[in-house]
Order: C-alpha cells, then sequence, then structure tokens
C-alpha cells in the first residue's frame, strides 16, 4: 500500500470509531436531554484544542459472547485540551457505547490521562455518564474502579481534579467524584447514589424516582456532593471555564492573574449593607462584592449549607477563596454541614496556593440534639483543624458579631490569621450580652425586686462594656479596627505584604484530621 | 443589592445563648425531625430488610436472650433476640414482611 492508502485506511478506522455507540444509540443519548461524549468535550475545550489518544483500544474480554462485541475506544474518550488557553487532561465516559460501562480497558484509558495530569501538573477533567461496572467483565471492572480511586487519591492537593456528572453514576463509581475536589451536576440529567430505585423498592418496598433519590437538586441541597448546579450542559461548561480561570494549574503554581479592576461601589455600597442591630439578617454576598474586583464573586456549593458562604473573587487582579458566615441564613452558625463545607473548601486553597478571606459575623454554633447526635463535635473541629494546618495568607476581617467557639473557629488569630481586622460594629465576646448577662448576673437578676428590669440593666451594661472590637483589640487579638469603607485597602495590602509568605509547619507524614 | 424585605413571611426567629436572631430557614433545617428518645420496651429494626421468621406470639413470656424473629438483611439472616425478660405486649410484625430500619417489630409490656 502506498502512503495514501495507509492513510486513508487510517481514516476510515478513525471515522468508524468515532461513531462510538452509532446512529441509534446517539439518538436515545439526544432523546434524554443529553448530548453525546464527543459533543461535550468539544463544547468544554477552546475550539479546535481537542487532541484524542487511545481511540483504538479495544477490550479482550471473552466471557459471556463479549469477544463477538466490538465497543469503539471501549466506551471512553481520553485526550488533552486548553480551556481558555489553559491546559487540562480530560475524559469523557461515552454512553452510546454499552452504556458507557467500565470495563478494564475502559479503566486503563482513565488511569492513563490521570498519569499524565499527574506528569504534566495540570488538572485533569472527568465526565462522567456510565451505567456502572461492565458485570461481564467481573473482577477486573472492580480492579478498574480501585486503580482510579488510588489515581484520584494519590492526585488530591497536586492537580485540581474536576468531575462532571451528565447522566447515571451509579454504584462504586459515585467514589471517584467524591475524590474529587469539585463535582458539577445538571438538573434532571446527573444521578448519582450507591443503590438506586429498583434495589431499594425490592429490599425496602420504598418507592423513590431516580431525581428524589439521587439528583442534581438532592446532591447540592442536602448530601453536598455536588459544588455547581446548572439547569443545563451548556450553563455547566460555562461554570468549569469559569473555575478553571480561578485556579492554578497545580499545586506547584499560583492561579493567574487578572487586569485588576475596582468593585462596583454604586451598586454595593460597603457602609449601608449591614444592620447595625446584630439580630438582623443581611446578605453577607453583598459585602464581599463590594470589596472584590469587578464586584465578582464565584460562589461554591451556593445551595448546600447556605448559612456559610464559600467561593471565589480576586482582588488586584488575583485570586482569593472567600469564607464567610451568611447572616440570612440560619443567623450563618456554624453546624454540622457549614464546618464541613468550609473546612474542606479551606483546604483546597491552602493545597492550591490561594490565600484566604474570611469574613465573620455569626452568633456560634448551632444549638440543638439533632446537631449534637450528628456530631457537631467532631464536624465542628473541622474547621478548627484546616484554619490551623493553612499556610497560605489568611485575613481576617470580623463585620459584626463573633462569639465565643465562632470567634475563635473563624480563623482567629489564636490559629494563626496573619491578619486580623475588625470594623467598628464588631463585638467581640465570649457570648451574646443577654446570654453572658443571664449568666454572670443570675443571682442578682434572681434576687432582684423587678428581675426583668435588672436583667435588662445588666445586658445592657455588659453591651456597653464588651459588645465592641475594643477589648479584643487591647489584648492585641485584632491588628486594627478599621471603617468599613478601608476594607479593600487593607486586604489589598495584607495580601501584597504576605505575597511571599513562607510557612511550615512540623515535618510529618500527614496530620489526622477528625474526618 | 436585593432588597429581602419582601421575604419577611419565611423568617425563623433563632435562639443562641438567649438572643433571638431574624433569619431564615434553609431546606434540611426545615427538614429534621424531632428528637424522639428510645424506648427499651420496643424493639425495632436496626436495618431495612424481610421477617424470614417469628417465634413469639402475644402474652408469651420471654427470657433477656430468648429469640424473637429472624429478619433477614443484607443477605444476612439476623436472629432478633429480646434485650431484657417479660411478656410480650405486641407482635407488629408477620412472616414475609418487609420492614424499614427503626421498624417496631415487638413490644414488650
Amino acid at each position: 500500500m502506498s502512503i495514501k492508502q495507509k492513510t486513508l485506511d487510517l481514516k476510515k478506522r478513525m471515522q468508524s470509531a468515532i461513531q462510538g455507540g452509532g446512529a441509534k444509540a446517539i439518538e436515545k443519548q439526544v432523546a434524554m436531554g443529553k448530548m453525546t461524549a464527543r459533543e461535550r468535550i468539544v463544547s468544554l475545550l477552546d475550539p479546535n484544542s481537542f487532541h484524542e489518544y487511545d481511540l483504538f483500544v479495544e477490550h479482550s474480554a471473552k466471557d459471556f459472547d463479549m469477544d463477538k462485541k466490538h465497543l469503539p475506544g471501549d466506551g471512553v474518550i481520553t485526550g488533552t485540551g486548553t480551556i481558555s488557553g489553559f491546559p487540562v487532561c480530560i475524559y469523557a465516559q461515552d454512553f452510546t457505547v454499552a452504556g458507557g460501562s467500565l470495563g478494564l480497558m475502559h479503566a486503563r484509558k482513565i488511569g492513563k490521562i490521570m498519569d499524565h495530569a499527574m506528569k504534566l501538573k495540570i488538572p485533569i477533567i472527568g465526565i462522567n455518564d456510565s451505567g456502572g461496572a461492565r458485570i461481564q467483565e467481573g473482577v477486573n471492572s472492580l480492579a478498574g474502579y480501585g486503580e482510579i480511586f488510588y489515581r484520584n487519591t494519590q492526585a488530591s492537593g497536586v492537580i485540581p481534579q474536576i468531575s462532571v456528572i451528565l447522566g447515571p453514576c451509579a454504584g462504586g463509581a459515585v467514589y471517584s467524584p467524591a475524590l474529587t475536589d469539585f463535582v458539577f451536576v445538571v438538573d434532571k440529567i446527573s444521578k448519582m447514589f450507591i443503590t438506586g430505585p429498583e434495589v431499594i423498592r425490592s429490599v425496602l418496598g420504598e418507592e423513590i424516582t431516580m431525581e428524589e433519590l439521587g439528583g442534581a437538586r438532592v446532591h447540592s441541597e442536602i448530601t453536598g456532593n455536588a459544588h455547581f448546579f446548572s439547569e443545563s450542559e451548556e450553563e455547566c461548561f460555562q461554570k468549569i471555564k469559569k473555575l478553571v480561570s480561578y485556579i492554578p494549574w497545580s499545586n506547584k503554581k499560583k492561579a493567574a492573574s487578572f487586569p485588576k479592576k475596582a468593585p462596583k461601589s454604586k451598586q454595593y455600597r460597603i457602609d449601608n449593607i449591614i444592620p447595625t442591630d446584630p439580630r438582623e439578617p443581611y446578605d453577607v454576598r453583598d459585602i464581599i462584592k463590594s470589596i472584590s474586583d469587578d464586584s465578582e464573586f464565584f460562589e461554591v456549593q451556593e445551595l448546600y449549607a447556605a448559612n456559610m458562604v464559600i467561593g471565589f473573587g480576586r482582588l488586584n487582579g488575583q485570586t482569593v477563596g472567600f469564607v464567610a458566615n451568611q447572616p440570612l441564613i440560619l443567623a450563618g452558625v456554624l453546624d454540622v454541614d457549614s464546618s464541613d463545607k468550609a473546612a474542606r473548601f479551606i483546604r483546597f486553597c491552602d493545597a492550591f496556593n490561594i490565600p484566604l478571606v474570611t469574613l465573620v459575623d455569626l452568633p456560634g454554633y448551632l444549638p440543638g440534639i439533632d446537631q449534637e447526635h450528628s456530631g457537631v463535635i467532631r464536624h465542628g473541629a473541622k474547621i478548627l483543624y484546616s484554619y490551623s494546618e493553612a499556610t497560605v495568607p489568611k485575613v481576617t476581617v470580623i463585620l459584626r458579631k463573633a462569639y465565643g467557639g465562632g470567634y475563635i473557629a473563624m480563623c482567629s488569630r489564636h490559629l494563626k490569621a496573619d491578619f486580623v481586622f475588625a470594623w467598628p460594629t464588631a463585638e467581640i465576646a465570649v457570648m451574646g450580652p443577654e446570654g453572658a448577662a443571664n449568666i454572670i448576673f443570675r443571682h442578682e437578676i434572681m434576687n432582684a425586686s423587678n428581675p426583668e428590669e435588672t436583667r435588662q440593666r445588666k445586658v445592657d451594661e455588659y453591651k456597653q462594656k464588651f459588645a465592641n472590637p475594643y477589648v479584643a483589640a487591647a489584648h492585641g487579638y485584632i491588628d486594627a479596627v478599621i471603617e468599613p469603607g478601608e476594607t479593600r485597602k487593607f486586604l489589598l495590602h495584607a495580601l501584597e505584604i504576605a505575597e511571599e509568605k513562607d510557612e511550615k509547619g512540623p515535618e510529618k507524614k500527614h496530620g489526622i484530621p477528625p474526618f | 443589592m436585593k432588597k429581602r424585605k419582601s421575604q419577611k413571611k419565611d423568617t425563623l426567629s433563632l435562639v443562641v445563648d438567649d438572643v433571638v436572631y431574624t433569619t431564615y430557614p434553609n431546606k434540611k433545617y426545615q427538614q429534621r425531625k424531632p428528637y424522639a428518645p428510645l424506648n427499651p420496651k420496643i424493639i425495632t429494626s436496626f436495618m431495612p430488610g424481610n421477617i424470614q421468621k417469628v417465634f413469639v406470639k402475644k402474652g408469651q413470656k420471654v427470657k433477656e436472650g430468648s429469640e424473637l424473629c429472624v429478619l433477614e438483611a443484607m443477605k444476612m439472616k439476623n436472629v432478633i433476640l429480646s434485650p431484657a425478660d417479660g411478656t410480650i405486649k405486641r407482635v407488629n410484625i408477620q412472616e414475609g414482611d418487609i420492614v424499614s430500619k427503626n421498624h417496631p417489630l415487638v413490644e414488650l409490656q
């Protein structure tokens, strides 16, 4: 054969492999409201940047007539490309090929592209759309999952790992996304669970739909397994592109810097956001937007444990991770879910050299039997652990309430914040004035001729004396009491000063966080 | 800035350390279940499964460790034992029943 003929032969082979499961299967995929695996990769990556590898990989299974089955690419597409110029490794399971089921070679392809990502120190993006293990391949299919989980764990904290759930992701398959840093889900398309509705029906006789059991909303609002919720695949890809712009390629790099932009100070007037009465709510995201470049804030886990707000923004063009109590929801308390949510985000930022800006306004930990019995001690400890462990620049601004355990937990000086600023509205105290007065002056109030009047007087006295930032400032726990309007200026300076911060914890194999 | 005043009717008054905060609940907070203390006289299923055998009847005297029923769950046959001496007040299950977690199986007097 001439080179021309050989090239023609190659083209023919490629054409055939690229068809995936064929026209009928593609029709089915489209009918389910889903894009094909290849379309997904193309819409996520920069035009013409996708380069595919292992297109001709085939399975070698023999049992159950598998030797007669030809599965193009073994049901997964792998390759490299760029997103807004940033290099990424990517794989997408192809549901049109044997339901995207995971066999040995399918898993090897994924493992290989993950190894590439680790070697090249660039992010890995996995698009999941799979019926689960390829049962015909038996224990080899299990081996495949295990090898992916091992790689996910090794890559954790080295390169950013992004999972996109665009179809079913059930049984053992859910644990790869669970081990990665960010999970994207799309309404009515994503489905994640360990045991599906059918097993639940046959074992328990309980009826539940896939959507109610493990749909995108459930994982975004209730379980916290998902970090970004979208209405459509297109919206989801836009969000992935945005996330990639905020994070570095690996733990050896810093996130790319962007041209600096002032906040939209007309729209977000920092002086007018917080009510001075510490019992009144407001949206803390407005404070973030009054500080961040161009008033942009890219929120993570917006719908889950909304009493804590986490997400990315930029200050002077540099990515920072914002962690803020949200007085609008549950008064911004720390609880099982919000501690867990913040702790994980803090560790991500610390692992990837993203400075942390913490905004504090909380009454403390949420009281209640369900909280105690759900382990608020153990989960609440996670936030202490991750703040204490973090060595990236840590700057804290106390906006209003900082009471008790909540004050300590929210990146206080005592957990080695680099800078702690407080607004004049800050109340840094062992607990809220009412509670403190009721304890300290208990006997006086009880024995008074008019207990209610005495109580109120004592509360006022306590407020006067302790509900301010100056007691903490007198001890040096606050570096400066600042006007709200100066917040951005102080933050920019603090981050500039701390830019080359090089702090190392004691040498150890690894800590033992309260998982 | 979004004005949240229109949502006033859904507000939650949350008490932390005797201070009443005006705020809003989230979905999980609304869905939380009230605490019910454990009643040691009611033997419940520790996991979902189906009842393979029932060994006791109403009015029957049992000793601590007596076999009450077999709960098949996750491919295991679990023999449920009486936690104390007593008389059976009620049997809430029949052979072949599918029970959910924490379903009351047998009640002691």
